[in-house]
């Protein structure tokens, strides 16, 4: 029944943008998902004897310098970027809500502290910070979603707060107080649900950043190393092939990009639900 | 000139934020591995020679009385050595702040004119069928890495038409503006979909209000009115915006420095992380934070002068 609901919600009310984007995320999950059945060739073999072939029947993407199937290390490459994605997100929204909530709530010197540590990190250029954080952790996955996860949660903390201050002085907050809820009560089940929304959106956006920043550190080389296919390392591979084998640099390029635009037209869609809300 | 007192008051405030940014890169080399005196003189350094480093810096010192060295060091433009180039990494990061600055404004330059045109087609034909293709084009833009729009163009202008170099930077002033067009036009491109958005929200909400209204029926033609009030009060929240801007900037441009191969601190930056030259990615880590700063400073005075309503 509920289903049906959802559905008939969608067919009827959902912005064209979040219909579109949704669907072009699931493409990619689901690329992701059935990459080992969908693609034919193993996205990290060596086949020098079929290095740089343009896009054909045998290879539909072409293969890169070395003799990899393109295609398939972009479907390979998909499940690398979604889980960075996925993990570079998650963390910091649990740490910010938790802080964020708290420091709204209970105010004094956790906000005051919560408040300086802002002023400091957005005092730094976030890419920079997560750059040097990568430095002394060492190139690679793990580091990068470690350094987001240091600095992002900031970000929500501090959307999470503002909501919380507004909410704290709430009547049905004043009217769950009277009724002798306690602070916890309050919170997790009064304050908190209001208070997520705006960040709720914000992980839409902020997936779109930690990809195109995540693979932007595997294009420099610091971030995934190879041969482990991500898109940001394979169009780093066809940079000296630029002039003669644009297909290494260009289809994972346009995969980052497809998977991008779907993610930031479902922020862009949850945005306008809200707006039509308020 | 009451106006600028608060000139007087932004050192002070701006102390715990100074104090915090050098703590966090003090905090950053602390977490490296091994000895600093080694990192900054090599495996095969004399025990003397190390022996006169932890001097220098205080490294046998605890810990907080090494950040205090940290800092009077930092006073006095002591930023340590430079592993890989046997040097102060002071001295090398003055030498590659021209290229950075030079490529940020071009690059700021280009953005502005881009953002003018486009947030202006669009507001002033809100809603219809140019109006969403920026607006699409926008939310497309800020999903496509820089990286790649870079290559993008040198696949097209350099290397296809041959309209300007793959990479490198100039030395004068004027041939470097046909030499980073490139570059720059990704840094452009990469922050106008972010400015666009806002100046035309902006527009739309200022052609709607008293004083544009007003102005319209004192008989004024309604291209005077956008150009006197509409623009003019749109381009101060834009200015604000900048701030926020700054930041995502100074990431695109160590991205496309890369990838342009321009000697400028993204590229000393990069290659320091690679190879493991620590003082020279703590040195440049603080000197783009510094520049975050000023450049907020600097927002903080052109929205004074530009706007005489507001007192800070």
């Amino acid at each position: 029944m509920r289903v049906v609901a959802v559905f008939e919600w969608f067919r009827r009310a959902a912005p064209a943008s979040l219909v579109v984007g949704l669907a072009l995320t699931l493409v990619w999950v689901v690329a992701a998902a059935l990459a080992p059945w969908i693609s034919s060739y193993d996205p990290i073999a060596i086949d020098a004897a079929n290095a740089l072939q343009p896009p054909s029947a045998l290879h539909l993407l072409g293969t890169d310098s070395i003799g990899r199937d393109l295609l398939s290390r972009i479907l390979f490459g998909a499940r690398v970027d979604l889980l960075m994605a996925v993990a570079g997100v998650v963390g910091p929204f649990i740490i910010g809500t938790t802080i964020g909530l708290a420091a709204g709530f209970y105010g004094r010197w956790l906000d005051t502290l919560l408040m300086r540590i802002l002023d400091v990190t957005i005092s730094f250029p976030y890419f920079v910070l997560v750059i040097t954080i990568v430095a002394i952790l060492g190139p690679g996955l793990k580091s990068y979603i470690i350094s987001l996860t240091v600095v992002n949660w900031v970000t929500y903390a501090r959307l999470v707060r503002s909501e919380t201050l507004v909410l704290a002085n709430a009547d049905f907050v004043s009217a769950a107080r009277v009724l002798g809820l306690s602070n916890g009560r309050i919170m997790l089940r009064h304050i908190l649900p209001n208070a997520i929304v705006s960040a709720s959106v914000f992980v839409m956006t902020d997936a779109v950043l930690t990809i195109v920043l995540g693979s932007s550190l595997g294009f420099l080389g610091l971030g995934v190393q190879p041969p482990t296919p991500e898109w940001g390392v394979m169009i780093a591979e066809g940079r000296t092939y630029l002039a003669t084998a644009w297909w290494i640099s260009m289809f994972p390029g346009i995969a980052l990009c497809t998977l991008a635009f779907g993610l930031s037209l479902i922020a862009d869609g949850l945005a306008q639900i809200l707006d039509q809300d308020a | 000139m009451g106006r600028y007192r608060f000139l007087f008051r932004r050192p002070i405030e701006m102390i715990p934020v100074l104090i915090g940014i050098s703590f966090i890169s003090f905090v950053l080399l602390q977490l490296t591995p091994g000895d600093p005196a080694r990192l900054m003189l090599g495996p095969r350094a004399s025990a003397e020679a190390i022996a006169a480093i932890h001097d220098r810096y205080g490294l046998d010192q605890p810990i907080v009385v090494q950040y205090f060295y940290y800092l009077l060091n930092l006073v006095r433009g002591d930023l340590g050595q430079s592993l890989a180039f046997r040097a102060p990494v002071g001295a090398i990061i003055l030498t590659k702040i021209g290229p950075t600055l030079y490529l940020l404004t071009y690059g700021l330059v280009l953005s502005v004119l881009m953002t003018l045109v486009l947030a202006i087609a669009a507001a002033k034909r809100q809603g219809r069928m140019i109006d969403q293709c920026i607006r699409l084009i926008c939310v497309i833009g800020v999903g496509v890495p820089s990286y790649f729009i870079g290559l993008l163009l040198v696949l097209v202008f350099s290397l296809k038409l041959g309209w300007f170099p793959v990479s490198g930077y100039d030395r004068s002033f004027v041939t470097n503006l046909h030499h980073l067009f490139l570059p720059a036009l990704t840094i452009g491109i990469a922050i106008t979909p972010i400015l666009t958005r806002n100046l035309r929200a902006t527009l739309i909400q200022q052609m709607g209000s008293d004083v544009a209204i007003a102005g319209l029926s004192k008989g004024l033609s309604p291209a005077t009115v956008f150009r006197t009030h509409v623009l003019r009060n749109s381009l101060l929240p834009t200015v604000s915006l900048f701030g926020v801007v700054a930041s995502f900037l100074i990431g695109g441009t160590v991205i496309i420095e890369n990838v342009f191969n321009i000697p400028g601190l993204g590229l000393l930056l990069v290659r320091g992380v690679l190879t493991r030259d620590y003082f020279i990615v703590q040195g440049v880590t603080l000197v783009l934070s510094l520049g975050i700063v000023l450049t907020n400073l600097f927002i903080d005075i052109a929205v004074v002068a530009l706007d005489p309503r507001i007192r800070m």
